[in-house]
């Protein structure tokens, strides 16, 4: 079932540069497996080498952050909207 | 909530409104949300400012303006002129000055009537308590994690409120942490990311408006804790997404098993935030790749000398379009996909803007095979300082 999973600005550039990816997934597990299938240079900046989501990248389904829901194993329902959300401190950078 | 608005001792709370305040604050006083009581909370509130830069120059001025009795603005910066295009507190006169003194000096004129205290130190974790105590709400105007680490604890440890605002580009978060019944800062990011995932310089960048929009709104928020009225953004994390024109809304709840908020808190004194961001990322890089390296001036005399280098410019495009050395310009991120471009047997010298992404370019290269290829030190940056003043600095 589609559900779509919003990109924030910071990881745009690993994802084609895209806002927005839809996929059919039954879970957020699956979902973002899609999209870091689809665009695998984003890998690395949601999962650790052991493929576990990373601590300072938080995942909500619609409005509920998925740590108080079943985290990966949440399902997903037609129309649902996953949000990754990185911690942004700034700013701007001055490298 | 209504914040408590502690005195000094020895100083009693305002009680009243001269004429001239209430002139001054007549479209507040005239609604019944604020009114003279409400006036009156303000006049006797203290906020405290952490940075005077982007978000700091609404906030400070729509505080100021808001009649908020004491203002504390710390920041150890100056103003320099790449701020001026978001930091409206600023004017060109100012160039060089310390920013708290310049904003001091900008919002007395705003309201003389209010005490304003500039505060030119770096936050740390040996004067932030002791800075903090005398304020009623905290506000996170700051541009790093170890400061936002360090305000979010400092703030639990002294159980006073924390209206956080920061930005990315063209999107903001906002949100208030630190109230009794609340999440904290932790609570949203138990750790910060690794330095090496932190987006580079070359999606770095603010457009200057947004960090107007998003502090106003902890302007809003903070003035709101003062009045004890509305919904505050607590529990709530308000998204401003700018290129969008979108706000969202996303739940926040405080996590029992906090360090620091929880019901078993585990960190009960400020900590070194340096270390806690820098050095125990998952698989943080070094700081700066190590790479042999040329000098502006070294690299200007093989130029003159007729020496067939080829320069390899690892920008982005909009980069390239606001000054560059007439090098083939292949942006970092691209570079693994476009090395048949390169030539390996031909001399390489790769450059960005200041010398940290070209030394990643130049690692890159040296671990897929090339063995004449040198970074140039400082960049475009020290190219500009060094060899060629006619080169804009960006």
């Amino acid at each position: 079932m589609p559900v779509k999973v919003m990109i924030p600005t910071p990881l745009r550039p690993y994802a084609g540069k895209r806002a927005s990816a839809e996929f059919n997934a039954g879970t957020v597990g699956e979902a973002l497996g899609h999209l870091t299938t689809q665009y695998a240079d984003l890998r690395k900046h949601l999962f650790t080498e052991d493929g576990r989501l990373r601590s300072f990248v938080n995942v909500y389904v619609n409005d509920e952050d998925i740590r108080y829901l079943a985290k990966e194993n949440t399902v997903t329902k037609d129309g649902d909207t996953i949000s990754i959300i990185p911690s942004i401190a700034g700013g701007c950078c001055s490298c | 909530m209504a914040t408590s608005t502690q005195t000094q001792p020895g100083t009693k709370p305002a009680a009243s409104l001269s004429k001239e305040e209430i002139l001054r604050y007549s479209r507040h006083l005239i609604m019944p949300e604020v009114g003279m009581e409400g006036q009156l909370k303000l006049k006797n509130a203290k906020v405290l400012l952490i940075g005077t830069g982007g978000l700091g120059a609404p906030l400070g001025l729509y505080l100021a303006a808001a009649g908020v009795g004491k203002l504390g603005l710390v920041d150890f910066d100056v103003v320099d002129f790449t701020n001026l295009q978001r930091q409206v507190t600023f004017g060109t006169s100012d160039v060089g000055r310390p920013k708290s003194q310049a904003a001091r000096a900008r919002l007395s004129n705003l309201n003389p009537d209010i005490q304003i205290e500039s505060i030119e130190v770096q936050l740390t974790s040996a004067n932030a308590l002791e800075l903090f105590k005398d304020f009623d709400i905290i506000v996170d105007g700051t541009d790093n994690f170890p400061t936002r680490y360090l305000v979010n604890d400092a703030c639990i440890l002294l159980g006073k409120p924390n209206v956080y605002g920061s930005i990315f580009r063209f999107e903001g978060q906002v949100t208030v942490f630190g109230m009794p019944d609340g999440p904290c800062y932790r609570c949203l990011y138990p750790e910060p990311p690794p330095p090496g995932l932190v987006p580079s310089c070359a999606e770095g960048g603010v457009l200057g408006v947004l960090p107007g929009i998003v502090g106003s709104i902890q302007a809003m928020e903070t003035i709101k804790l003062i009045l004890g009225s509305g919904d505050h953004l607590i529990g709530r994390l308000l998204l401003f997404d700018a290129l969008g024109m979108r706000f969202r809304e996303l739940k926040l709840r405080k996590n029992p098993n906090c360090p620091m908020c929880g019901s078993h808190r585990t960190i009960t004194k400020l900590i070194d935030y340096y270390e806690f961001c820098g050095v125990r990322g998952e698989e943080a890089p070094a700081p700066n790749v190590q790479v042999p390296e040329i000098t502006p001036r070294e690299l200007k005399s093989r130029i003159d000398r007729g020496d067939d280098l080829f320069i390899l410019d690892v920008r982005e495009p909009h980069e390239f379009q606001i000054c560059n050395l007439k090098g083939r310009l292949i942006p970092l991120g691209e570079l693994p996909r476009r090395v048949h471009e390169l030539d390996s047997s031909q001399e390489i010298v790769a450059h960005c803007r200041s010398g940290k992404r070209s030394a990643e370019a130049v690692d890159f290269l040296r671990k897929a095979g090339f063995r004449k290829v040198l970074n140039l030190k400082g960049g475009i940056l020290a190219w500009s300082d060094e060899v060629d003043p006619s080169v804009p600095k960006y």
